[in-house]
């Protein structure tokens, strides 16, 4: 095939211009849901900046694949590492109503599960429940959390193993049909990748999750608070913020989740001091106005500071 | 108060019947008539007494009224409408206790509400709307003896309009001739073939020698197709025990479905219903004569109340019009008797003509049929109009093709089941109907010849029989 | 011949993308799709075996495409039937039904004749390939 013959759907040769990339982007409506992602996601800078430009790549293709400049579909399986609560699940269901937009999906639904939806118990039972999950995701994202658990490196006969062939062989085979994404910590993917290169190869853009800076989770923090309907008082701002300080050195810290478990624990304490002074007449600013009492009571100040 | 007993003449809407502030109960039957009085009756004591005719009154005071609850038997006016756009006509809704009419019975329902008061001289036209039939009263009636949900069942046929012909010439054919008809139109891709109304049993072909023949043609060609088909074996006759007789014979032959005229009479449709439930056949209804009553608008009732009355009696098909055929027909009543025979419930709607809203509990539905002059060519109109729970009967559009009756058959198999994938594939076969159908031809050359020999036949005249209340665009 | 039972047995056989326009509209309608196949396609045969259960919770065509094309696979010489349900009230039924694969030469059904009295005769449909065992009726010999 020739450049001319290729130039006949906009009748041009030699660099004339015979569409606009604007308007496919605006017919794609992918400005909105990378509107939307920003406006979900506090922060979370590098990661956006992935998706835009993944976004853009899948923009141009489809404009040659228009032009027959490209016939192979890309391949759109991922890996989303990093923290717990660093956004991952949030950021693969927009992956998936953007893929839909850029036609990449048939359907755009998304299907989180984990190592137990996905193999069985006994013989014979891993290879059913694997497709299973699989037709249910077909035409939209197949979300596997924790997905490392799927190869367990010490038992060779671990049912796991059979869920990652069908899981591989589908990848390959259907394409068209379905996206992965596999998430979890960095270095288990890592690891996990190492163990398995036929999964690493079919995986085309990996993207890690950074935690949150302090802003960040102060931010997330304040966002979180302003939805449920709370105020914080002026005080209760820096305690808020000592304690998130406090808590993202501590084990098992989740990100955006301990943020909201913290706000949810400030509730039930805000909520309990106001029932136990049955005397005191409230005005609906007490209702909505979190005290720094509501924080320091938290478990969190009991533990001396982190040394820097 | 006493003046109401006075013995002589007073109107009826002093003696009850006409009663504005009624509210109905739930358990009522209610009616709509059209009504057109004598110059100079005034509607509320029209209305009052149509309630009046049709339920306890008669033309004068009698004092054995007062030996009974008399105003709970009493039928109720409780609204007059005027129609718009006309000078004399006006909607008269009347309540009727539930305790008027017998469980279970057509023709006691039939009596009271339409018995004596049509020819009522105080009016110069009336008609029967519509009906409301409490569930109470539905519950009452055996329902189709299958409905659509077990005949498709039975069938192993989903998904699409089922097809059948009518006999063609319908009288004179001998026996043997008659089943050659029936096998060429099963064999070609129908599923049905059906005795016309007036085939019974006359000195050119006698009921028995039909069936004989007919079910070696139904057999020869299920046998060909590897599909159940059917023909409407007509037992209609002149007593219940030939009828009776005529439909245990089709059954012995193994006929899935016999066949019953309207001019049987409402008893020996319910009698034909029970046989058919009882025995696992089904049950088709020819409305023959209806439109000696239904199709003026000014008189008579209107189909969508036979309807009604139908699918209690308990048949399993109704002819119910083709919106596009040679037959009477506006659109948007048809749609009324269409949902009518097949809704679980359905809700006022005065552009389709539905005067009340009518719920069937879980009475199955009735399967449509729409017969009379319809071709392949109309496959798309069909298909909207008429969706997909329907017979669609080509009777001279399958018999009539040039290149045989098999070839007519396989091209409206052809053209239905082409539109239906269309329709599946999200097209919009309204406007795309044409493309479809010519698409479909290029694989068949039997639908090929049968557009090009009706492609053009339209029946475009002015229905007599629509609805008041057209629908209006609403501004935005 | 050609058995014409299904939705849509007198249009040529569907491709792989016609398949699937017809499931997708099965399934924006919310109606569970379910594989079936047989090696004896009697008209009143009302239970062929069942590919696995119905398949329900799918969003996408390409999951129920793809154990048409395992169960073709696996039986290439049978008839395969693939259905749709609507379990709503009133409904309760199959909602479209047809044929997506089918033995390359099919033979077809005799019609026996039974005579007895009165002129009557006792039918019976009998498929030829009925003749041969299970899983073996319409293997190319």
């Amino acid at each position: 095939m020739t450049v001319s013959e290729l130039a006949e759907p906009g009748k041009a040769a030699g660099g004339e211009t015979v569409f606009s990339l604007a308007d496919a982007r605006k017919q794609s409506g992918l400005d909105e849901v990378l509107a939307a992602l920003d406006h979900d996601l506090v922060g979370l800078a590098p990661v956006k900046s992935r998706i835009s430009e993944i976004a853009a790549l899948l923009l141009v293709d489809s404009q040659r694949a228009a032009f027959g400049l490209s016939t192979a579909r890309p391949n759109l399986h991922m890996s989303f590492t990093g923290e717990p609560g660093t956004g991952k699940t949030t950021v693969a269901l927009r992956m998936a109503d953007l893929l839909k937009r850029l036609g990449y999906l048939n359907r755009g639904h998304l299907v989180a599960v984990t190592r137990e939806d996905l193999v069985g118990q006994y013989v014979g039972h891993t290879a059913p429940k694997t497709k299973e999950v699989l037709k249910r995701a077909m035409g939209g994202v197949l979300f596997i959390d924790e997905a490392y658990y799927l190869y367990r490196a010490e038992n060779e006969r671990d049912y796991g193993q059979e869920s990652i062939e069908i899981l591989l062989q589908v990848m390959e085979n259907q394409r068209d049909d379905l996206v992965v994404i596999l998430a979890g910590y960095k270095d288990r993917m890592d690891t996990f990748f190492q163990a398995n290169p036929g999964m690493s190869s079919r995986i085309a853009h990996h993207i890690d999750f950074p935690g949150y800076t302090l802003d960040e989770l102060d931010q997330i923090g304040a966002q979180m608070v302003g939805q449920l309907g709370y105020r914080l008082a002026p005080a209760a701002r820096e305690v808020f913020r000592e304690y998130l300080a406090r808590r993202r050195e501590q084990p098992r810290f989740a990100n955006a989740r301990s943020v909201r478990n913290a706000v949810e624990r400030a509730r039930l304490r805000h909520a309990s001091r106001l029932v136990s002074q049955p005397e005191l007449m409230l005005s609906v600013d007490d209702l909505i106005r979190l005290e720094p009492d509501d924080f320091l009571a938290s478990r969190v100040f009991q533990v001396p500071p982190a040394q820097p | 108060m006493t003046e109401r007993w006075h013995a002589g003449v007073i109107p009826y809407a002093e003696m009850g019947y006409w009663k504005p502030e009624y509210e109905p109960k739930d358990t009522d039957v209610l009616a709509a008539f059209r009504v057109t009085p004598q110059p100079g009756v005034p509607p509320e004591e029209a209305g009052a007494a149509v309630a009046g005719e049709s339920s306890t009154a008669t033309w004068t005071v009698v004092w054995t009224d007062r030996l009974t609850a008399y105003d709970n038997y009493q039928a109720k006016c409780y609204s007059v409408e005027p129609v718009p756009g006309t000078q004399d006509q006006y909607i008269a809704r009347i309540a009727y206790d539930i305790d008027l009419f017998e469980e279970g019975s057509i023709a006691n329902l039939t009596s009271s509400i339409i018995g004596n008061v049509f020819g009522f001289k105080a009016l110069r036209a009336l008609r029967l709307e519509d009906m409301r039939i409490p569930l109470h009263y539905v519950r009452t009636f055996q329902g189709p003896a299958h409905g659509i949900v077990t005949e498709r069942e039975y069938l192993n046929k989903y998904g699409r309009p089922l097809l059948g012909a009518t006999t063609k010439p319908k009288l004179g054919l001998s026996a043997r001739n008659y089943g050659r008809v029936v096998f060429e139109a099963l064999r070609g891709g129908l599923d049905f073939t059906k005795d016309d109304e007036n085939i019974n049993s006359q000195p050119f072909m006698r009921w028995r020698d039909r069936y004989l023949f007919t079910m070696e043609a139904v057999n020869r060609a299920q046998a060909e197709t590897g599909e159940i088909k059917g023909h409407y074996l007509n037992v209609t006759a002149a007593t219940m025990e030939d009828m009776y007789e005529r439909a245990d014979f089709a059954r012995q032959l193994g006929s899935v479905i016999v066949m019953v005229d309207l001019t049987a009479g409402y008893t020996a449709i319910q009698s034909m219903a029970r046989w058919a439930r009882r025995n696992g056949v089904m049950l088709h209804l020819h409305r023959a004569g209806h439109a000696t009553y239904t199709r003026q608008k000014s008189h008579g009732v209107s189909f969508r109340v036979i309807a009604k009355w139908m699918r209690l009696a308990g048949v399993d098909h109704l002819h119910a019009g083709t919106v596009v055929g040679k037959l009477e027909g506006d659109p948007n009543a048809i749609a009324g008797y269409y949902d009518t025979l097949r809704l679980g419930s359905t809700p006022a709607d005065p552009v389709h003509g539905l005067y009340f809203d009518q719920d069937w509990g879980s009475m199955p539905g009735t399967m449509p049929v729409a017969s009379g002059g319809i071709h392949a060519g109309q496959m798309h109109q069909l298909l909207h109009y008429l969706g997909e729970d329907v017979v669609l009967q080509f009777g001279g559009g399958t018999i009539g093709h040039p290149m045989g009756i098999a070839a007519g058959a396989t091209a409206n198999r052809v053209a239905v089941e082409a539109m239906v994938k269309a329709r599946n594939e999200g097209r919009d076969i309204f406007v795309e109907g044409e493309q479809v159908l010519k698409a479909a031809a290029r694989h068949s050359r039997e639908l090929d010849v049968a557009l090009a020999t009706w492609g053009d036949v339209t029946f475009s005249y002015e229905p007599t029989d629509t609805p008041d209340a057209v629908a209006t665009p609403t501004a935005l | 011949m050609r058995i014409t039972q299904g939705t849509f047995s007198y249009l040529p056989d569907f491709s792989d993308a016609e398949i699937r326009a017809q499931i997708s509209y099965a399934l924006d309608r919310g109606w569970p799709l379910s594989v079936e196949f047989t090696d004896d396609p009697h008209p009143r045969n009302t239970y062929w075996e069942m590919w696995g259960l119905p398949m329900f919770d799918l969003h996408d065509a390409a999951g129920v495409l793809l154990e048409v094309n395992q169960c073709r696979t696996a039986y290439p010489d049978h008839y395969i039937r693939l259905n749709a349900y609507d379990a709503a009230k009133g409904r309760q039924t199959i909602a479209l039904s047809f044929i997506v694969g089918r033995p390359a030469y099919e033979p077809g059904f005799r019609l026996d004749r039974q005579e007895v009295a009165d002129r009557q005769v006792r039918y019976t449909t009998h498929p030829y390939a009925a003749d041969r065992p299970a899983g073996d009726r319409y293997r190319a010999s």
